[in-house]
């Protein structure tokens, strides 16, 4: 787990793979080539790749059409804009009516560091989530990047990929399949759950280690899809550890930690906490401060286990 | 397909009357707007485009996409007298369970090519279309009507730059200038300036013609195919409910549908039997 990547890199390598298997396959971005990294597309296959200027709403639109007329359209800029800015032509031109439209949003999250909040989204998943149609995959490494782009290609229907700035532990072998909706079970235990996604799935799994270290045992799962959300694996997890602990890159209202609160709630109530960013914009700095600074820790992570422990029945 | 020129006038007046009757079945809906942009539609669908009703899902077809989707009551008349589905159910427009929505909706009923509504994206949708035609090497044309109210929006501007951009010369786009929007007259409530200059400016191939003159219309579509390297904008001049007195350039008839004898009395205008 010593090697790292950013998510957005291994996002622009998986094009160029799913590109050269699927000549339908055609890339769009705004401005931000370099930044998403769809630069790699472009370079490989020049006459695929549109850039739109800093026209993230004409994109989208664009994207619809092409869908429309039987292309794969994968769309990129930064999450900020690729979901706020342009959510009235997702929702219109790309979710009702069911095209077959890819969103890669890079730098999600407060990782994206000094640009501030202004380029640091902390409310796209639920942007996403809530729209009909919208799958929403969430990867937590590069091994998850290349098995969403291939995922999200092989879905018939509109796909949102949230993909970071910020370099992060490769998690996951070679070997790995990557089921869209299925959680994956990183490590057993059987005092509390941590249900993560994206880039704090590997901060769940030092918390996992420290708490191990004082003799809690934690299951953690790891939830790459957030829409589908593998209902089954969320309560089996309530069912058998009895408390549960979300952690996300995101606001706590609407992100993971509302989806797993609406799961639980419905089916199998245990205590709950969620970690992510407490109702609030972020702010310029380094990335590995504003995680401190939020709460985006496996300190933080190992005390709400222990809070959530607390109030089992 | 090519029609003789007063079949193509018939048509026009028939779905006119549809329109009337579709509105005051349903209750609601926009007359003015639909009847303001029938002769380009009519035009484009009984004259000009490559089209088999049978086969709507054909990748070689020509597209329409109806960026003004308001303007719904038009598409669904027009699509009924071409054959792509049965007219009787322009009867259903806006009822529970109807695949005529109130706004198309592309995956419930054929010949719809874009599901629109909300305003200003239709143009983009279509510049996509473009863009796919020219990837594939396939020669299909694309045509798109906007609203002239609908291009207060900022996206369409966006889209125009776009198209000029990529040299779409596959794209032609009608602008439906009946000079009336919900608020009032476009003039009072958001200028568009000078409209032909404005696209002109964008990259244009601009086409200046009546909306309501069809041998305009057909050889405008002409003119634009043969224009290389550029998009196609034909500012159409129009009015507002054209042909029912009562309705033309009349505001109120924006989002209002006609009731028991006006719509009699619009029918009668239109042309239907006594």
């Amino acid at each position: 787990m010593s090697e790292k990547i950013a998510t957005r890199e291994a996002y622009g390598k998986a094009l160029v793979q799913i590109g050269a298997e699927n000549p339908d396959v055609v890339v769009l971005d705004a401005d931000l080539s370099k930044s998403t990294k769809t630069i790699d597309f472009k370079k490989a296959y020049p006459d695929r790749f549109f850039d739109f200027g800093v026209a993230e709403q004409n994109m989208i639109g664009t994207a619809a059409g092409l869908a429309a007329a039987g292309k794969i359209p994968f769309c990129s800029s930064f999450a900020v804009f690729a979901t706020g800015r342009v959510f009235d032509q997702v929702r219109q031109s790309v979710a009702y009516p069911r095209l077959n439209v890819k969103i890669g949003a890079s730098h999600a999250g407060i990782t994206v560091g000094e640009d501030g909040s202004s380029h640091q989204s902390i409310e796209d998943i639920a942007l996403m989530r809530v729209l009909p149609n919208v799958t929403v995959f969430v990867p937590a490494d590069a091994v998850e990047v290349a098995g969403a782009v291939r995922a999200a290609a092989a879905i018939n229907g509109p796909v949102y990929i949230r993909l970071g700035r910020a370099p992060v532990p490769v998690l996951h072998g070679e070997d790995f399949v990557f089921k869209p909706g299925e959680a994956v079970m990183l490590r057993d235990g059987n005092d509390a759950t941590i249900i993560s996604t994206g880039i704090m799935v590997a901060v769940a799994l030092e918390a996992a280690d420290a708490l191990s270290r004082e003799g809690i045992e934690v299951r953690v799962l790891d939830i790459h899809t957030i829409k589908p959300i593998d209902v089954s694996a969320v309560v089996q997890a309530a069912r058998e550890t009895g408390a549960v602990v979300t952690a996300e890159e995101h606001s706590i209202i609407g992100g993971l930690g509302s989806a797993v609160a609406e799961v639980l709630a419905e089916n199998y109530p245990v205590p709950l906490k969620r970690v992510g960013i407490e109702d609030s914009f972020g702010e310029s700095g380094k990335p590995d401060e504003l995680m401190a600074k939020y709460g985006l820790t496996s300190a933080n992570i190992v005390l709400s286990v222990k809070r959530a422990m607390k109030r089992k029945r | 397909m090519s029609i003789p020129f007063h079949v193509l006038q018939g048509k026009v007046q028939e779905i006119r009357r549809y329109i009337i009757l579709m509105t005051t079945a349903a209750g609601s809906g926009h007359p003015g707007g639909s009847l303001s942009a029938t002769d380009i539609v009519a035009a484009l669908y009984f004259d000009v485009m490559r089209i088999d009703p049978k086969r709507p899902d054909d990748p070689d077809r020509d597209r329409f996409v109806l960026s003004k989707g308001h303007a719904a009551p038009l598409l669904y008349a027009t699509l009924a007298e071409r054959g792509f589905f049965p007219v009787k159910e322009l009867m259903t427009l806006r009822k529970l369970g109807s695949r005529l929505q109130g706004h198309p909706d592309m995956r419930k009923l054929p010949g719809v090519e874009m599901s629109t509504g909300s305003l200003g994206q239709g143009l983009s949708a279509a510049n996509g279309m473009a863009l796919a035609a020219r990837l594939d090497g396939r020669d299909y044309r694309v045509y798109v009507l906007l609203g002239d109210g609908e291009t207060q929006e900022g996206q369409v501007w966006e889209a125009a730059m776009a198209a000029a951009h990529y040299k779409l010369d596959n794209l032609t786009a009608f602008l439906d200038y009946n000079g009336l929007q919900i608020d009032g007259p476009v003039e009072e409530v958001m200028s568009l300036g000078q409209v032909a200059d404005k696209w002109r400016a964008f990259g244009w191939h601009v086409i200046e013609i009546d909306g309501h003159d069809l041998k305009a219309i057909l050889q405008a579509v002409e003119e634009a195919k043969n224009v290389k390297g550029k998009p196609t904008m034909v500012v159409a001049r129009t009015i507002k409910g054209k042909g029912v007195s009562f309705m033309e350039n009349q505001v109120d008839w924006h989002g209002s549908a006609p009731k028991g004898e006006q719509a009699t009395k619009a029918l009668i205008e239109l042309g239907a039997p006594r």
